[in-house]
């Protein structure tokens, strides 16, 4: 990916989440791709990255079990390391997910030229790719939670400002916007969306273990 | 620059501490360059020593200071016992078998087995898979420069004892953050995490990096 000048970010709060690993796939999906295309927010993962470095060396030392180290020299060498295909339009995470480039997949027609392809439904959160020809705008999409919008090409803009490649929206439910592709090239964007109520209750089935609820 | 000397002195002595009762290799005794061992980050060069000799001696010794820190990490976000250790023990693989990717301009040791612990605390309690960002490739013959080394661990330095001065309260939240006992909607945007230096340093090693490719 060239880099670009990205002027829209992902906020420290999620950054520190993804870092932590409590993010559903599907969120986490659209971190992967923006810091795939952004410096700026790697610099800022990698720092939140070194916080659970320092939190994970301050835990008290459990000791491991006797033979430990012999079961774990038996292992070594025998784990496969897979690389990421490249893509070249897209990061590859994101190409991992949907099976190649933008000009591959799939569409489903919404009408009014506008299409989408789900890639990615797990219970708690949805990905999906949203086609919007140029100068047209979005369908109007209520949402019951938050909402990531990262652009792949093209660029829209709402009442909330200007998007273009790489930049990423954070709204939740209190952000009425509608986006609408500029003219001149058509817009994709990878789009996130909390599935409602089972977002919340996610996290209580994380904990269950934890405390036995 | 200009702090190396004092930051040099802490970071020797509680290394020499922590490393006493430690088994470290003849070989890397005698290439250790004074200069380069005892001021870097001391774990990040014993990666270097799987990485290039397969050293076990170096291993062993990273085993013991962080597959019970792992295993206590993991207890703490909601494995049991047999589960906790069994995945320290596969962190650990992970560990030797991925020691050629370590930057350690970018990360400490600590900072990047953390990053492994995690990712097999979501496949292994979640039963999920976290999507990655895709790695920077190397340039052609991208060698850790020292300095830049030095650099990041004394910034990690610096992030640990501002971790370790926050108010207990605000701690606990980080620590409950990481444990997986906070969901984002609970984290404030204002975690009184100080990232400033170490995020800047990041984002030089970063530039030099796209620098050598281009």
């Amino acid at each position: 990916m060239t880099p670009q000048p990205i002027t829209h970010h992902i906020d420290d709060a999620l950054l520190m989440a993804y870092s932590a690993g409590t993010l559903p796939e599907a969120f986490s999906l659209a971190i992967a791709t923006h810091i795939s295309m952004c410096d700026e927010c790697r610099a800022t993962l990698e720092s939140f990255d070194a916080v659970g470095g320092q939190v994970m060396e301050d835990q008290s030392p459990v000791t491991m079990n006797d033979d430990a180290f012999a079961k774990t020299m038996a292992m070594v060498g025998k784990q496969s390391i897979q690389r990421p295909k490249p893509a070249n339009d897209i990061p590859s995470v994101l190409a991992g997910y949907i099976g190649g480039s933008l000009d591959d997949v799939e569409w489903r027609a919404l009408g009014g030229g506008i299409k989408q392809k789900i890639i990615l439904a797990g219970g708690d959160a949805t990905a999906r790719l949203l086609y919007i020809p140029a100068g047209q705008s979005a369908p109007d999409h209520g949402h019951s939670g938050m909402e990531l919008t990262l652009v792949l090409r093209g660029a829209f803009k709402d009442e909330t400002g200007h998007y273009r490649a790489g930049d990423i929206e954070i709204t939740d439910d209190s952000v009425e916007h509608t986006p609408i592709a500029d003219m001149g090239e058509d817009c994709v964007c990878l789009a996130v969306t909390e599935a409602p109520i089972r977002f919340t209750s996610v996290f209580y089935r994380a904990l269950q273990p934890f405390f036995k609820i | 620059m200009g702090m190396i000397g004092i930051q040099t002195l802490e970071k020797d002595s509680s290394l020499n501490s922590a490393m006493d009762d430690r088994v470290v290799s003849e070989d890397l005794k005698d290439k250790a360059d004074p200069v380069t061992i005892k001021t870097a980050d001391q774990w990040g060069s014993y990666l270097e020593a799987i990485k290039s000799t397969h050293d076990v001696a170096a291993f062993e010794a990273l085993f013991g200071h962080f597959a019970p820190r792992i295993k206590s990490f993991l207890l703490k976000s909601g494995a049991d016992t047999n589960l906790a250790e069994e995945c320290a023990q596969e962190v650990m693989v992970t560990v030797w078998n991925k020691a050629h990717l370590f930057d350690p301009t970018r990360a400490s040791a600590a900072t990047w087995i953390f990053t492994i612990a995690r990712n097999k605390k979501i496949d292994a309690l979640r039963k999920a898979s976290r999507p990655e960002p895709d790695e920077l490739p190397w340039g052609p013959d991208h060698e850790p420069d020292q300095t830049d080394v030095i650099a990041l661990q004394q910034e990690t330095d610096r992030l640990g004892r501002a971790l370790a001065e926050l108010p207990e309260k605000q701690r606990k939240l980080i620590e409950r953050a990481y444990f997986g006992d906070l969901s984002h909607r609970e984290l404030a945007d204002e975690t009184g995490l100080p990232l400033g230096t170490i995020k800047s340093r990041i984002r030089l090693a970063l530039e030099k990096l796209r620098h050598a490719m281009s």
